[in-house]
């Protein structure tokens, strides 16, 4: 028989004990799982990030990822912009029956390597079982704790007229990745979702000694999304369109199926707004990152009524509204 | 000095000895383009832009929509269309909903996708969604091709693909305020150049065919320009790189095996004579409203909603009352805010700042 | 409507061919375009080439300018 998740393994007997010890804590093995109790007892003092966040991707794999990666990248990610140091992680798994065991410990090791990547720890877990139907395959649940050292800045997340805008890099990959995957749209190469942990990226522009008024991961909307909350209701956001960073497949994609690669959720991309003389050392920082080699100033914060607007290549200006609803592949 | 310097200057030279004029695109594509780029922050404001209706996803009638959904709702249906028909509303449901809630309903780049899930999926009834202009209507054409071909039973076709000269033709025989017309790039590479040859020999009206870049798109307005300054109304094919005087002709007789013309209805326009295209009787059973009985609809269109206006070149979008306020991208109630191409859709996204 | 983008054939078989967009490569269907051949610069949409673009037309703006000075 094949080896699959079945109702008993989310049952907290025996099928359930085999599964950690097989599966979970041999992959996130560390000193604060190991006692497998209810709680992870874990080491930090101060003022604390703490985050949550749901993945329900499909397909799980995807070029470039998985929902694995997408779950650790994202929870690092969102402690990383906070200005903490990402430490720990939670993971709440919700399986369905009839999952192979090896497609969950392919999704358990990716976990257990991005965590590595990341310099964060997997301390305690929960797992569940539904019926067929009841999700598709899995959903993972993630929390972070992140840390801030004492005497350490935490920025203010409010952008300010007369900064600019820097991208860690180059923007739409992940969006047009699982869109190509969920629509078997067949691009040759597959497109590549750039989805990976941005803390070290962070704290080399922290370290760099910029001043960071805001940064953020521009998953959902996109970049467009992001500058329209930063814009709010007293600035305006000037991006030049051709200093956008978009890497040739994506932008080719984004043509062919009619998407502006602004809206486009991204996963391994940081967002900055810093004041303009900053600008250029934190560009520069990050070109020392993997996966930011493209940083870029991408645009500038003014006073104003709460629009984003680009700048086109013939020098015209449009307007950036915020996302409304899914992105769709169009043909008109 | 740049080709868009160039040719903006010449343009606004030409405009300053000319009455304020009129230009209509017909092609949601030209209408995300000259929004996408700015185009009117480059013309002198005697020249006015507006959008007609060449946005197959704002014109697709209301009943075919609901056509669409009714069958979507099948259990047993697979139902394909373009990413753009989604999240066309009607009553409460759009296919998007009806996905949300269980229905099989798939987005596909290619109507071709529709006639592999066929082949490999023998079980499911698969229906393909055709919208579109002359432009798209051959793929649907490719498609029945492709079923017959192989054999496949389980592929029909909603049809409520358009044609375009005769719903210009009901645009210009009516009231409307065009001077000139921008015809549609990419329905001329199909049709060829001559198709619209009769604007200027029927209505007296300049006409150029225009390309998609924002350089292309000001030289057929310069075109159009340069027509009225001399009063000499013609076709100016402005996008020789792709279209030619004869068009598609593979694409072409693909379509007339196995379409014939017939009268359909418009959203925002009400029905057009010779404006649609139907399977023809011999291949009745490709034809999805035949294989599945499917009552009649009647759709009631949203009061006070100015769409046909919109339309005809009448008015501005923001001239309707309901525009940003009753009616927006998120909540559509006419016709041209339901796609990102619509006419009000397109000038709520790019204009609305007032830049 | 209809979004249409411009690629080059690298290869051809049956009635698929593979666009090379420049920065990725797609399959697109040349049953609305029988002749087309590899190296041609064609424009497709929604899967199907459509047509094929004229090579000449590097030098196109300035020939037509002068063609709508006329008019």
């Amino acid at each position: 028989m094949k080896d699959c998740i079945t109702l008993a393994h989310g049952s907290g007997g025996k099928a359930y004990r085999e599964l950690v010890e097989r599966v979970f804590a041999p992959a996130f093995q560390n000193e604060y799982l190991a006692p497998l109790t209810d709680a992870a007892v874990c080491p930090g003092s101060g003022r604390i990030a703490l985050t949550t966040d749901g993945y329900v991707v499909t397909p799980l794999f995807f070029p470039g990822g998985d929902i694995g990666r997408l779950a650790v990248s994202g929870t690092v990610n969102d402690l990383a912009v906070s200005g903490a140091i990402p430490r720990y992680l939670t993971v709440g798994m919700v399986l369905e029956t009839g999952l192979p065991v090896e497609t969950l410990q392919r999704v358990v090791r990716s976990m257990a390597d991005t965590a590595a990547e990341a310099g964060v720890q997997i301390v305690t877990g929960d797992t569940k079982v539904v019926e067929a139907g009841g999700c598709s395959g899995i959903y993972l649940t993630t929390a972070g704790v992140g840390l801030f050292p004492e005497g350490m800045e935490i920025p203010p997340q409010r952008p300010e007229a007369g900064d600019a805008i820097v991208t860690s890099g180059r923007i739409g990959s992940h969006g047009m990745a699982v869109m190509a995957a969920r629509h078997s749209l067949a691009f040759d190469p597959a497109i590549e979702s750039d989805v990976r942990p941005m803390a070290r990226a962070v704290r080399a522009v922290l370290d760099a000694g910029c001043i960071v008024r805001a940064m953020r991961d521009p998953t959902r909307g996109g970049v467009a999304g992001t500058l329209s909350e930063w814009a709010g209701t007293r600035l305006d956001i000037t991006l030049e369109e051709e200093a956008l960073p978009v890497r040739a497949d994506v932008r080719d994609a984004c043509a062919i199926l009619g998407i502006d690669p602004l809206y486009v959720a991204n996963e391994g991309v940081v967002l900055f707004s810093l004041p303009a003389k900053d600008a250029e050392r934190a560009v520069a920082a990050l070109r020392t990152q993997t996966g930011c080699e493209q940083a870029a100033v991408i645009g500038r914060v003014s006073d104003g009524r709460g629009s984003v607007f680009a700048k086109t290549r013939i020098g015209t200006f449009r307007r950036i509204l915020p996302p409304s609803g899914e992105q769709l592949p169009r043909i008109c | 000095m740049n080709s868009i310097e160039v040719l903006s200057r010449k343009i606004e030279s030409l405009a300053d000895g000319l009455p304020p004029t009129t230009i209509m695109e017909v092609c949601g594509t030209h209408t995300h383009a000259i929004r996408r780029y700015g185009v009117r922050q480059l013309l002198p404001k005697q020249v006015r832009l507006v959008s007609g209706p060449g946005c197959p996803v704002c014109v697709t009638a209301q009943e075919d929509v609901a056509r669409a959904l009714a069958l979507a709702r099948l259990p047993n249906v697979t139902l394909f269309c373009f990413g753009d028909m989604m999240r066309v509303p009607c009553g409460t449901a759009s296919l998007s909903s009806l996905r949300a809630d269980g229905a099989d309903v798939r987005i596909c780049v290619s109507p071709m996708d529709a006639f592999e899930f066929a082949r490999e999926h023998p079980l499911r009834e698969v229906v393909w969604f055709g919208v579109g202009f002359e432009t798209t209507t051959p793929h649907t054409a490719a498609l029945i091709e492709a079923g017959i071909r192989s054999g496949v039973k389980n592929l029909s076709i909603l049809c409520a693909h358009k044609t375009m000269p005769n719903a210009l033709r009901a645009l210009l025989g009516g009231e409307t305020r065009v001077d000139a017309l921008l015809c549609p790039g990419h329905v001329a590479a199909i049709t060829g150049a001559d198709a619209f040859a009769f604007l200027p020999e029927e209505y007296g009206i300049s006409a150029a065919i225009s390309g998609f870049e924002p350089e292309e798109l000001l030289l057929a307005i310069f075109a159009l320009l340069k027509m009225q300054a001399s009063g000499t109304p013609k076709l100016v094919n402005a996008y020789p790189r792709v279209v030619n005087p004869a068009g598609n002709p593979a694409a072409r007789s693909l379509v007339e095996t196995y379409f014939e013309p017939c009268d359909a209805l418009w959203r925002g326009l009400g029905e057009i004579s010779s404006s649609g295209l139907s399977l023809r009787p011999a291949f009745a059973k490709w034809d999805a409203g035949a294989r599945f009985s499917m009552e009649p609809v009647a759709a009631v269109p949203a009061s006070g909603c100015r769409c046909g206006d919109v339309l005809r070149g009448r008015i501005e979008p923001n001239e309707c009352a309901l525009f940003g306020q009753a009616c927006t991208p998120e909540q559509p109630l006419g016709a041209c805010m339901v796609s990102s191409e619509g006419a009000c859709a397109a000038y709520y996204q790019y204009e609305g700042a007032g830049i | 409507m209809c979004l249409a983008i411009p690629g080059r054939i690298t290869a051809i078989e049956q009635e698929e061919a593979v666009i090379d967009y420049g920065g990725t490569t797609r399959r697109a269907s040349i049953r609305l375009l029988p002749d087309a051949a590899v190296g041609d610069t064609v424009l497709v949409h929604a899967g199907f080439v459509i047509q094929k673009l004229d090579p000449e037309s590097g030098a196109e703006l300035e020939a037509l300018l002068k063609e709508i000075e006329s008019l």
